[in-house]
């Protein structure tokens, strides 16, 4: 991913803010400009919003079979988790024992590298969930 | 609107075709769909192209010119479109060319699908499957494409929608169907237990819940029915096709054990169509992975939430069962060369209602649906055809 594609979505990457509709009040994440709830009434309406960093499993996969930049990770498990504010997002769990997974687990979420760009590339970093201790 | 009829069909045969260049299988698919229509070619005046990446697996864009010019219609200067909507191209394509010929736009449209997706590694061919879902905010942070499949089954699991057995009885069906194909990538008869005991892909699903990496074409003719006897004896009538969209991003969902685009284009075109659910005789659904194929009977209104898996495993969705799925092979079986699956489906369902399906022909089969989908339920087509 180039410098400036994942330079744009640092703040939803590395602090999960999303955007709240001034209109309706509901939660998006990542940002979205245009609340699809409201549409029009919601343009120049759309806030910041920072989700809490608390959730649960809602469901999750053990990948074993992954892109060739991820094969050093496998197996690694992805979950929906449901943050505290009612919004779903998709991360990967990490420092977890991979059979002790379950739906309804308690997570939070912790800044983690995510990949790299080749070798001389940057380092992506981003979002990734944890056992919440 | 004008009421369209399907006049000819064409499939290649799919699987890893290392002969064949993506040119030489638009070719192939697109004749045999033009010989079965009895026509010479100067009577299309128009070319739709299902295709999801061919910038990607064969570093071509613009692939509508390039079909044109190889099946001879660029000497003639006709429009060809070439369509993209991940999985569901071959069905937006098809359901393009359905709206020229309705409209009155264009008379002989021919529509094809196509991919070829084995002349790059099964690593890169995987990372353009992966980008029909978010790419930003799924596929970056190592949510594979059937990882998010495997997420939808294990909360059917734990919803009491479908057990995993069930699940998994989605390939045997598409199996057992295969093997009555001889275009289908695989046809060879499988026990659940080999879907169950097979390498993990994502858990809980593994590699024969997931269609294969695959290379192939298929086309249909399309023109009004008030001239399709000049072509055919035996035209298929198109009765209805409608589209819906839903979220890019799977997490973005109300419910992800339902595809409400499914639910939204299958209602349209029921009602286009005049006819319930029950009265479908054959159905082919888009099953890139066996949960995919469980939803859709349900979302499609084939059987109850809960119970499609159950019939599935019992043998209903068999030919001779309440209704027959997937008789080509379905996606994992008869192979899913992305583009051309939408319309290899056509191709399905216009054989069975011609009575042309050989060892899988189901009997007096009067109205046919094919359901194609595009990412992980974000494009949704149903089609509904009629025997005439």
């Amino acid at each position: 991913m180039s410098v400036a594609r994942h330079w744009r979505e640092t703040p939803g990457r590395y602090n999960l803010v999303g955007t709240r509709c001034g209109s309706c009040g509901k939660v998006y994440f990542p940002r979205r400009s245009l609340c699809p709830e409201c549409r029009r009434a919601s343009l120049g309406k759309m806030e910041s919003y920072k989700l809490k960093d608390e959730g649960t499993v809602f469901t999750y996969s053990v990948i074993h079979e992954a892109p060739i930049e991820n094969s050093i990770l496998k197996p690694y498990a992805v979950a929906m988790v449901m943050t505290g504010d009612g919004v779903l997002i998709t991360a990967q769990l990490v420092d977890v024992d991979i059979d002790k997974i379950h739906i309804g687990m308690p997570v939070r979420a912790v800044l983690r590298k995510i990949g790299e760009d080749g070798r001389e590339g940057i380092v992506n970093y981003g979002y990734k969930f944890t056992p919440k201790s | 609107m004008r009421e369209v009829a399907i006049i000819g069909a064409g499939v290649t045969k799919f699987g890893e075709l290392w002969d064949a260049s993506f040119r030489d299988l638009g070719i192939e698919a697109g004749l045999k769909a033009m010989y079965d229509a009895n026509l010479t070619g100067s009577e299309v005046d128009g070319m739709y192209i299902g295709n999801m990446s061919s910038g990607r697996f064969i570093s071509q864009h613009h692939v509508g010119a390039l079909i044109a010019d190889y099946t001879g219609m660029a000497s003639r200067n006709l429009p060809a479109v070439r369509v993209e909507a991940a999985g569901a191209s071959g069905g937006v394509a098809f359901r393009e060319a359905v709206m020229a010929v309705a409209s009155g736009m264009h008379d002989v449209v021919i529509v094809g699908g196509a991919e070829k997706m084995t002349d790059v590694t099964d690593d890169a061919s995987n990372s353009v499957m992966d980008s029909a879902n978010d790419q930003q905010w799924e596929a970056t942070i190592g949510a594979t494409f059937a990882s998010l499949n495997a997420m939808i089954a294990r909360r059917c699991m734990h919803e009491g929608i479908a057990t995993r057995e069930e699940i998994a009885s989605m390939s045997v069906n598409d199996h057992a169907h295969g093997a009555l194909n001889p275009d289908a990538q695989f046809r060879k008869a499988i026990s659940l237990d080999t879907v169950l005991r097979s390498g993990m892909v994502a858990d809980p699903l593994t590699m024969f819940d997931c269609a294969p990496i695959s290379d192939g074409a298929a086309a249909v003719v399309l023109c009004p029915m008030d001239i399709a006897k000049r072509y055919t004896d035996r035209p298929v009538r198109v009765l209805a096709s409608a589209q819906a969209s839903d979220s890019l991003a799977l997490f973005q969902r109300k419910e992800i054990t339902s595809f409400s685009a499914t639910v939204a284009a299958a209602n349209k075109a029921y009602s286009m169509a005049k006819i319930t659910p029950s009265e479908i005789a054959v159905a082919e659904v888009h099953d890139h992975f066996t949960i995919e194929g469980i939803l859709a009977l349900q979302d499609l209104g084939f059987f109850a939430k809960g119970e499609a898996g159950k019939a599935v495993m019992g043998g209903q969705a068999t030919i001779g069962g309440k209704i027959a799925v997937n008789t080509s092979g379905g996606l994992k079986a008869r192979g899913h060369p992305v583009g051309a699956t939408g319309v290899a489906q056509i191709v399905e369902i216009t054989k069975q209602l011609r009575g042309d399906a050989d060892k899988r022909q189901v009997a007096n089969a009067r109205y046919g649906l094919a359901h194609s989908v595009g990412g992980t339920g974000s494009t949704v087509v149903v089609n509904i055809m009629e025997a005439v």
